[in-house]
C-alpha cells in the first residue's frame, strides 16, 4: 500500500534576497503520531535543507516553535498532523513580528519589552545567605502561579488583534509576567512596574478581545491578568482623586 | 512615562456593566411585562417614577449604561481599525453618553 502523504504549504521568506514572501509546496509523509514540527523537520532533513524555523525541546516547554498553523498561532511541537488530514496544512511565521527569515521571527520587541516591565523577582527586602530563605505559604503562591507557567512563546502577541494594530502595546505575557511578580508576596517592586503597565500604551490598550487567553498552550490567561491590573490602577487612581492628601 | 487616565473611563464602563446586567431585566420586566399584563397599573408606575429616589434611579439606569456602551464601542471601532481617528473617537463616544445623561437628566427633572 502507498505510503499516506500530506501536503504543507509553507512560508518562505529571505527578506535580504527577496522582495515577497512566497508559499512552497512539500508532500510529506502521514503519520497518526506527528506533529507539525516532525513534518517540518521530515523537510529540514530529508527534502529541503534550506529551510528555517526555531526548535529547541519538541514538548511544549521551551516556546520556541511556535507558529501559525492554518491562520492559528500554535506550538507546532504540540500540534497534531492528524488533526488537519486530509487537507494541507499552510504553516507560517507568528503574526505581527518581523521575519528574519523563513519562519523565524525577529523577537527583539517582546524582549526589550520584558526588561521594560522587570519581569524578575525584585525582593523588598535584600537578605544575606546567613538570614534564611524568603518564605511564602502555598496560599500566597497560588496568587501568581498560573502566571508563572508563561513560557514566552508569544502565541498571545500572535493572536492580539491590538498589538496587531500597534506594536507599541506593552502585550499579553509581558503583563501577565509583571503581574506574576507583582502578586508574589516576596517581591516588592510592583510601584516601579506600575510605571509602565499602568500606561496608555501598558493595559489600558487591551480591548479585551481576549484571544491571548485562548491561544495559551500553557493555560495562562494573560487577559485576566491585564483585567486584574486595571482594577488594581482603578483603585490607586480613585483613591489618589478623593483622597490626594492620604498615603497610597 | 505618565499613568493613564483611563481608569476614570472604566470605572463608569464597570459600573455600567453592572447596573446593565443587574437592572435593565428588572426595569424591562416592569414596564414591558407587568404593565401590559396589568400586573402593575400604568398610572401607579407613572406615580412611582414622579417619586425622587425613583428618578434618582432612572437617571443612574440611563446614564451609566450610555458610558458603557461608549466605552464598549470606542474599544470595537479601534479593533476595527479605526483607532486613526484618534482623539475624536473617544470625544464622540463619551461625548454622546454625557449628551444622554444631560437629556436623561432634563426629562426626568421635568417628569
Amino acid at each position: 500500500m502507498p505510503e499516506k502523504t500530506m501536503t504543507l504549504e509553507v512560508f518562505r521568506y529571505q527578506p535580504d534576497e527577496e522582495e515577497h514572501p512566497r508559499y512552497q509546496n512539500y508532500e510529506v509523509p502521514y503519520r497518526e503520531d506527528w506533529v507539525v514540527l516532525d513534518a517540518l523537520n521530515h523537510i529540514k532533513d530529508e527534502i529541503d535543507g534550506t529551510l528555517s524555523y526555531r526548535w529547541s525541546c519538541r514538548m511544549g516547554v521551551c516556546g520556541s516553535c511556535g507558529m501559525m498553523v492554518n491562520g492559528d498561532p500554535k506550538l507546532t511541537c504540540a500540534t497534531f498532523l492528524r488533526d488537519y488530514y486530509p487537507s494541507a496544512i499552510r504553516v507560517e511565521p507568528l503574526n505581527y513580528f518581523p521575519v528574519i527569515r523563513d519562519l523565524i521571527i525577529n523577537m527583539e520587541d517582546f524582549l526589550h519589552k520584558l526588561d521594560d516591565v522587570q519581569a524578575w523577582l525584585i525582593p523588598k527586602q535584600e537578605k544575606t545567605v546567613e538570614e534564611g530563605e524568603y518564605l511564602q505559604s502555598p496560599a500566597e503562591l497560588a496568587h501568581f502561579k498560573q502566571f508563572s507557567m508563561c513560557i514566552n512563546c508569544m502565541l498571545c502577541y500572535a493572536a492580539c488583534p491590538v498589538y496587531g494594530h500597534s506594536q507599541e502595546f506593552l502585550g499579553p505575557a509581558a503583563i501577565a509576567l509583571a503581574q506574576r511578580y507583582n502578586l508574589d508576596s516576596r517581591d516588592g517592586a510592583a510601584e516601579s512596574r506600575a510605571d509602565v503597565i499602568f500606561q496608555d500604551v501598558g493595559i489600558w490598550e487591551c480591548t479585551f478581545v481576549g484571544d491571548c487567553s485562548r491561544v495559551c498552550p500553557k493555560n495562562v490567561d494573560p487577559a485576566g491578568a491585564i483585567q486584574q491590573a486595571k482594577v488594581t490602577h482603578t483603585k490607586q487612581f480613585m483613591k489618589e482623586l478623593l483622597a490626594p492628601w492620604g498615603n497610597r | 512615562m505618565a499613568k493613564s487616565n483611563e481608569p476614570l473611563f472604566w470605572s463608569l464602563f464597570s459600573a455600567g456593566g453592572v447596573v446593565a446586567a443587574f437592572f435593565v431585566p428588572v426595569t424591562l420586566i416592569l414596564t414591558g411585562v407587568a404593565v401590559p399584563a396589568g400586573w402593575i397599573k400604568e398610572d401607579d408606575l407613572l406615580l412611582l417614577v414622579r417619586h425622587p429616589l425613583a428618578r434618582v434611579y432612572l437617571f443612574v439606569l440611563i446614564s451609566l449604561p450610555l458610558f458603557h456602551w461608549a466605552h464598549r464601542f470606542r474599544y470595537v471601532a479601534a479593533d476595527l481599525g479605526l483607532k486613526v481617528l484618534g482623539v475624536a473617537l473617544p470625544i464622540v463616544c463619551y461625548g454622546a453618553a454625557i449628551l444622554g445623561t444631560a437629556l436623561a437628566a432634563y426629562v426626568l427633572a421635568r417628569l
